[in-house]
């Protein structure tokens, strides 16, 4: 935790505008508003200011003057966060990257493309396209998102299981440290020497470095891709269906599934002719060589058919492909079309415990009195469970957190994890003691403290203060998931 | 198949009040790699530490204690028509997983499929405060707390004992089939990188002896309409070469009296000019050097095809291995190591002199 800061504002940004553009540091709540949360909007907070450099080396003068004086560093990309990571500290800099805007440089050859952290993750793809190139992870934000961010995330996406993550498309970062020094993590080879920082500082949530430049690996784009869409009458045969294709040997460039609520949501919206009356749906995207996609959407069809799916259907073409997935990308705001307010929760859990999951969720949907819809990366077990409420209604909110907490506790009692790719930040930060006992959270500070010794980049997030944890394990509703924790540990 | 968890474990412990070292073995067919070990320091055998703990195969999950060795592994794998994807190089039959992810080896289609550290989900470890720490998980997707389970891929054991692993696995590729061709040196980078730029199921690119090879896998129908537009002839043997350069067993790796090198770089740099025999694998980011040399003298050419060098097998090994690090990543390490090892127990100068 950092001390009280040793200036005042003014100083602070007297200092700063000494060589940062006067326009770019902003101390005017009004100006300050926008940043005041991320895209987890029920957690706000206004810093004492916000700061734009243009330059690395601005980067590292604003990183030692604040080290010098205790001053907490938020930095932050274009703020599509789902746990409020990017959430300012009161008494701290916002530290935006929104000026590294640039692409530096596209390998065609070596298919690397050198990208500064605040480029936007589709426009990778969209540069690299000329040259028969795409850029794997694809989060749902990546219209908006930044590769800084996501490398801070290690954001995933649709096409994880096939392609992995943001750890395994990334080269290289550089970074400034939480003392000033420039140093870079990787390099252009693949598995350098020694311990693996670059696996460390991606997902680190901003807690451990600034990054300030990204080189990434570009894919050669498949040469085709089809959707085999299956609708089911009951949520386990959905769920079987998932490890009966992987168990196949057939490894789909994507997989998705939505429960009933998402499919009904989706379709009014998209009209993209999902079978309404399916109780689940999977959508399942093959992609390599004509001839090999060919083969394995044959058997995909075998399968969903023999799983017991009520549809099967294939897409013929491109836009037929486009369209049925055009559900499934916006399930979000179609979900929030039927509901004032929705929130977002994000854990993982082993495939073949989603029908108990999904079932188990709707029954504390009856409980809480709050619908949930489900939309999910089933291929990798990462549940999007949607819970709707309205935040006008006095004591909804609080309900709705209690009813995220207990679907979290349920991903760690089924043997998953409290978060698969929106970070833990200030959100989870309390499920955190259900998924690690007190000596593995130590080790976790022990480790941030190896890279900012004053504890200055991104405070109070992704690692709860121990003193917390024993309070919030010792509640009387979470008895039996800490019982199930400390056997997980025996 | 046993646990000595609990064993290893108070043998931390002991070594911590006693104020020893230790030095981590599991198969000990790894013992060449790395600085000379201390020969002060007692042994840690985590080689017994074995067994396979969870495998669903339809989760493509499998947990194992860490001095399982890789044939059982791969042989429990092979039942379910899986197998371990970055195809880790066995140097003898005693070979464990745990040293696998401590040294971070992988085979010929690593950058295809991954390497050790991309597959693995979650760890066991011990640290050396004789804690047994559990991080990741088994699951795909996992970004609660630190990666430090893949913190450990090429530390050497530094930072604590493995005691237990939960990896991705994948299904066997269905069919594969290798090409081969006559092609220099200078003219092989720039081939290997335009075969990875299409978008066919290449899953290893190699070149030595004049020679490039070229492997397809996947769907059946898939790797044959390629081999066909593809120049090259179908290899016989294909698999068993394969083989023999995942096992480092191929000819071009034998004997002991040349220093063996490893530079990891960008996989279209030009091979740098030195006198001795090259071998370059991974579609040119792994290029396998047999020369005599020092580091210092090495590192500037690594450099400058974008990475780094190290000393993999012979040559003076009291000295640096691997390539030097900048002081303030120095600096950073130091206080890792420190935050996993404050004692200064675990494998000490094996990785670095200064660690």
């Amino acid at each position: 935790m950092t001390t009280k800061p040793k200036v005042s504002k003014a100083e602070l940004a007297e200092q700063f505008r000494a060589f940062i553009d006067p326009d770019y540091v902003i101390t005017d709540d009004e100006t300050m508003k926008p940043y005041e949360c991320d895209g987890m909007s029920m957690y706000c907070e206004m810093p004492l200011l916000v700061v734009l450099p243009e330059t690395v080396e601005q980067v590292q003068r604003v990183m030692r003057i604040c080290n010098e004086n205790a001053v907490p560093v938020v930095a932050r990309g274009a703020g599509t966060g789902l746990s409020a990571g990017a959430m300012p500290n009161k008494e701290g800099v916002v530290l935006s990257l929104a000026k590294f805007n640039r692409i530096v440089e596209i390998d065609p050859l070596a298919r690397t493309a050198r990208l500064q952290p605040g480029v936007r993750n589709l426009a990778i793809s969209e540069e690299a396209a000329q040259y028969g190139l795409y850029y794997g992870p694809d989060p749902s934000s990546q219209i908006a998102c930044t590769i800084g961010g996501n490398v801070a995330e290690n954001s995933g996406g649709v096409h994880c299981l096939k392609y992995g993550l943001t750890v395994h498309n990334i080269l290289s970062v550089e970074m400034v440290t939480a003392e000033g020094d420039v140093v870079t993590v990787g390099s252009d080879g693949l598995d350098g020497c020694g311990m693996d920082l670059l696996a460390l500082m991606t997902g680190s949530e901003g807690l451990l470095g600034v990054v300030t430049e990204v080189k990434v690996k570009l894919l050669p784009k498949p040469e085709v891709a089809q959707v085999v869409m299956a609708g089911f009458d009951d949520v386990q045969k959905g769920g079987d269906a998932v490890g009966g294709i992987i168990s196949h040997g057939i490894i789909p460039g994507g997989l998705e599934m939505m429960d009933g609520h998402a499919i009904i949501a989706a379709d009014d919206f998209a009209q993209a002719g999902y079978p309404r009356d399916a109780k689940a749906l999977l959508l399942c995207e093959v992609d390599g060589t004509e001839e090999e996609v060919h083969e394995h959407i044959a058997q995909a069809e075998e399968v969903f058919r023999k799983l017991g799916a009520t549809s099967v259907r294939t897409s013929q073409s491109e836009e037929e492909r486009a369209l049925l997935w055009k559900g499934r990308k916006s399930a979000f705001p179609a979900v929030g079309r039927i509901s004032p307010d929705y929130y977002c929760m994000d854990g993982t859990i082993p495939r073949r415990e989603i029908a108990y999951v999904l079932t188990e969720m709707e029954k504390m949907s009856e409980e809480f009195g709050l619908r949930v819809a489900n939309v999910f990366h089933a291929g990798d077990g990462n549940l999007h469970p949607l819970i709707l409420f309205d935040a006008n209604v006095p004591g909804e909110f609080e309900r709705t957190e209690a009813f995220g907490s207990r679907i979290l506790e349920m991903c760690v009692e089924v043997g998953g994890c409290i978060t698969g790719e929106h970070g833990v930040g200030v959100e989870k930060i309390r499920q955190m003691a259900v998924q690690f006992n007190d000596e593995e959270l130590q080790q976790f500070h022990d480790v941030k403290a190896a890279f900012d010794p004053a504890g200055i980049l991104n405070p109070g997030k992704g690692v709860p203060a121990l003193r917390f944890c024993q309070e919030y394990r010792s509640l009387e509703h979470k008895q039996h998931t800490h019982e199930h924790t400390e056997a997980a540990h025996g | 198949m046993a646990d000595i968890s609990q064993q290893l474990k108070e043998q931390v412990l002991q070594a911590r009040d006693s104020g020893h070292k230790l030095n981590i073995v599991g198969g000990g067919t790894k013992a060449f790699m790395g600085r000379e070990a201390d020969t002060d320091a007692g042994t840690l055998n985590v080689g017994e530490h074995t067994g396979i703990v969870d495998y669903h195969p339809v989760e493509l999950v499998l947990t194992v204690r860490a001095g399982t060795p890789l044939s059982e592994i791969e042989a429990t794998l092979a039942e379910e028509g899986q197998c371990l994807h970055f195809e880790p190089p066995h140097f003898g039959a005693a070979s464990t997983i745990g040293g696998t992810l401590a040294c971070n080896l992988s085979g010929p289609g690593r950058p295809w499929a991954g390497s050790v550290r991309d597959q693995v989900l979650g760890i066991r470890l011990l640290n050396g405060k004789g804690e047994h720490l559990r991080f990741g998980g088994q699951v795909m997707k996992n970004v609660a707390g630190y990666d430090v389970s893949r913190l450990q891929a090429g530390a050497l054991g530094t930072l604590g004992v493995i005691t237990e692993i939960s990896m991705k696995v994948m299904p066997k590729p269905a069919a594969s089939l290798t090409l081969v061709q006559e092609m220099g040196m200078d003219e092989v980078v720039h081939y290997m990188n335009s075969r990875a730029a299409e978008p066919k199921p290449i899953t290893a690119a190699c070149w030595v002896d004049g020679k490039v090879y070229l492997r397809l896998a996947g769907a059946k129908s898939g790797v044959e309409a390629t081999a066909e537009k593809w120049s090259g002839e179908v290899m016989e043997e294909g698999d068993h070469f394969w083989r023999q350069v995942q096992d480092m067993r191929h000819e071009f790796f034998a004997g002991n009296d040349v220093p063996l090198w490893r530079f990891s770089v960008g996989s279209t740099a030009a091979t740098p000019k030195l006198e001795g025999n090259w071998f370059i694998d991974w579609a040119g980011s792994q290029r396998w050097f047999r020369g005599a040399g020092e580091l210092k003298d090495l590192e500037p050419a690594a450099r400058a095809a974008g990475g780094q060098v190290s000393l993999f097998r012979g040559g003076d090994r009291t000295g640096e291995v691997m390539h030097r690090q900048p002081e303030a990543l120095k600096g950073i390490q130091r206080r890792i190591k420190n935050a996993f090892d404050p004692d200064n127990i675990f494998n000490p100068g094996r990785l670095y002199s200064w660690l």
